[in-house]
């Protein structure tokens, strides 16, 4: 059964559109690639998903539910996280603060609580760090806990980026382009994370990618967009053997290599 | 020999011999100099250094509160200068405790508000309306001016109704951002200021330009205050309660959602920060400290009119914020400190030197820089090399940070986890 359906989601721009009719399923539990030539409408499309563009016409459901309409942090309150193509931390606070904030919607403690020093709060928050530790463990940040974000090296940031998006515990996690920017060593570690994450934290992900070897090797699924029109979907297999999606974008030395 | 030097300005021991033998001076200084400014502000920097001392923070707070609450009034006390001395520590927390208010917003959630003072004028002519004859134009019902006993309750009131107007001016100002951000709410301010100035008609509700005079003064078990020796501690009351509050919650979750909407506003709303909700409350926090400090300034002025509540004074207050470092409690209370002392005390008293000297003939300034008219420039000059040399503020924000290895060992352990098994992820880890 899918948990995220996508119907005729059309995104215009002034006279510009950036996507046209976009309709995909994504299954529970799978790691879905969408990919695409620059400017394919990528962004635009998980932009729609997460809220911080309505879409112009079209459906999003989550088990069912539309999400068209939400503000962004309510959809983050639905269970879809992300991360961002160009990073967006919050660079003056520290490692661990950035994972707090990540958590913000499962925290219940109000504001009066914290000046009244309720235990229930102070209980919640000490729990919350050691969560977030944890979490930092778990992506390789710890040695960081107290170094601002902003002074974390390329690859590190992205890991926090992450962290940050897994610490809301979402149902479904979009990646925007998370290997940009890495050499292979760092790709393939990450390409183990998100295998990692997939099992233990049972989360559907969906990541858009321009490195080909890590989408084929991760992906259960692909979608193509180009020119913000859904030209192919199938397994990698598929995928690499499509005409259309290889005039397109892969050009013929995926062809070969593959 | 240096070693040992640094070595002994590191124990804790020798500094709080250090310490107290400089409290002890300038005390003694200021006991028996008692028109000696200089005396009085070398006091007032002991604060400082012991913000600086390795001690328990909690040791520092008693000490500091020791210092602020007991020694300066008792070692002032002597001489004529009391009530001025009074009147710049009264001044000092009042402005302190709207810079905090100012940081929340500024620092905090990294909202630039050009017009705060309005929240301090909602203060001060709530006050000023119930505790004079002024109610008495508009209300259908009651007695004014009510009794100075009010006065308590006028403190919270006062933060209710400008937090109330710090919710309504942040309604249509969450629609804009940065730049325009900083326009509108420059605009509110004056829209404020000018509103005050001309409710005297159709009803009269605030005495337009002519002001608000003979307010009742405050009665505290059937005292009258109406001493700046007085005020000092209804003020040195409330400055604690809004360090309490602003400390609290800069390390909760709401603290952080405030850093967060500042650093990045699309991150934070995906993250699940609800934007307006939590703009707005950095908005009618910051501004009920204002409103709090507004009706001490109408009780102690007993005279409020909007020409105390004008841009030049929002200025100020972002000056204070900007100057202390933005985001810093420390830093913000000595730039509110630093700009009134400066403000207050050390230019004017400069400026009346140099006039002296000047009438005595010692030395001849020109009639064009008289040192009344140069006040402002010398400001001026300062701000500009604060501005260039300490460009994070006279004390920088530092991030809190966290015990490591507590964390580390309580993460460990911590039953199973909620979200994640104990054992590390075999690919997760940096080389």
């Amino acid at each position: 059964m899918s948990i995220l359906e996508v119907k005729n989601l059309t995104k215009q721009f002034g006279g510009l559109t950036a996507t046209s009719d976009i309709s995909m399923g994504v299954e529970k539990n799978s790691i879905t690639a969408v990919i695409g030539p620059n400017g394919a409408g990528k962004t635009t499309f998980f932009n729609m998903i997460t809220a911080v563009y309505r879409p112009t016409s079209g459906d999003i459901l989550l088990n069912g539910k539309s999400l068209v309409g939400l503000k962004p942090h309510q959809v983050s309150k639905f269970g879809i996280t992300r991360t961002f193509q160009n990073i967006r931390l919050f660079n003056e606070q520290t490692v661990l603060d950035n994972v707090l904030v990540g958590m913000h919607q499962r925290l219940k403690g109000h504001w009066v609580g914290t000046l009244l020093h309720f235990p229930n709060v102070k209980r919640e928050e000490e729990n919350a760090k050691i969560e977030a530790y944890k979490i930092l463990e778990y992506v390789g940040l710890e040695e960081y806990v107290n170094e601002n974000a902003g002074n974390l090296a390329y690859g590190a940031q992205r890991r926090l980026e992450i962290a940050r998006a897994i610490a809301a515990k979402p149902k479904v996690l979009l990646l925007d382009e998370p290997a940009a920017g890495m050499n292979p060593k760092e790709t393939q570690k990450l390409t183990d994370l998100i295998h990692d994450m997939r099992t233990r934290l049972d989360v559907t992900i969906i990541l858009i990618e321009h490195d080909m070897k890590l989408v084929m090797k991760i992906s259960d699924f692909i979608y193509v967009l180009d020119h913000g029109e859904l030209i192919a979907s199938g397994v990698p297999e598929e995928i690499r053997n499509n005409k259309r999606v290889i005039e397109a974008y892969l050009g013929k030395g995926a062809v070969l290599n593959g | 020999m240096r070693e040992q030097i640094s070595k002994f300005s590191q124990s804790p021991k020798a500094q709080a011999i250090f310490f107290a033998a400089y409290v002890i001076v300038t005390a003694l200084g200021l006991y028996l100099m008692q028109t000696s400014v200089i005396a009085f502000l070398l006091l007032l920097f002991s604060i400082l250094i012991l913000y600086y001392l390795k001690l328990k923070t909690r040791t520092k707070w008693l000490i500091g509160l020791f210092i602020i609450a007991v020694v300066v009034p008792l070692v002032a006390s002597q001489g004529p200068s009391f009530q001025s001395y009074m009147e710049v520590g009264t001044l000092v927390g009042i402005y302190a405790a709207m810079s905090l208010g100012l940081n929340v917003v500024v620092g905090f959630a990294g909202l630039l508000d050009l017009g705060f003072i309005a929240f301090f004028a909602v203060g001060a002519y709530t006050y000023a309306i119930f505790a004079s004859t002024q109610a008495s134009h508009f209300m259908p019902f009651g007695h004014y001016p009510l009794p100075g006993d009010t006065f308590w309750l006028f403190i919270l009131i006062g933060a209710i109704i400008a937090s109330i107007f710090g919710i309504l001016l942040g309604i249509p100002v969450l629609r804009v951002r940065g730049d325009y951000l900083a326009i509108v709410t420059l605009g509110f301010g004056e829209i404020i200021r000018i509103v005050l100035n001309n409710m005297d008609h159709p009803i009269n509700i605030t005495n337009g330009a002519l002001g608000i005079s003979s307010i009742t003064p405050p009665n505290f078990l059937g005292i009258p205050i109406g001493n700046s020796s007085q005020f000092y501690f209804i003020v040195l009351g409330i400055f604690l309660v809004v360090i309490y509050i602003v400390t609290r919650l800069e390390h909760s979750k709401l603290g952080r959602a405030w850093k967060a909407v500042r650093d990045n506003e699309i991150a934070a709303q995906a993250s699940g920060i609800p934007l307006v909700k939590t703009k707005l409350a950095a908005f009618a926090i910051g501004a009920s400290f204002s409103g709090m400090m507004g009706a001490v300034f109408a009780a102690k002025q007993m005279y409020v009119d909007a020409t105390s509540f004008t841009y030049l004074e929002s200025t100020m207050i972002l000056v204070m914020v900007i100057l202390g470092g933005m985001g810093s409690v420390p830093g913000v209370i000595l730039g509110a400190a630093v700009v009134t002392i400066l403000n207050t005390q050390v230019l004017t008293d400069l400026s009346n030197w140099l006039t002296q000297l000047s009438t005595n003939g010692v030395i001849s300034i020109p009639d064009a820089l008289s040192p009344a008219k140069m006040q402002r420039l010398i400001f001026g000059i300062l701000l500009v090399v604060f501005a260039l040399y300490r460009t994070q503020g006279l004390i920088p924000h530092k991030n809190r940070k966290i015990n490591v290895e507590k964390l580390k060992k309580e993460a460990s352990e911590a039953p199973g986890g909620a979200l994640l098994s104990k054992e590390r992820a075999e690919t997760g880890g940096t080389d």
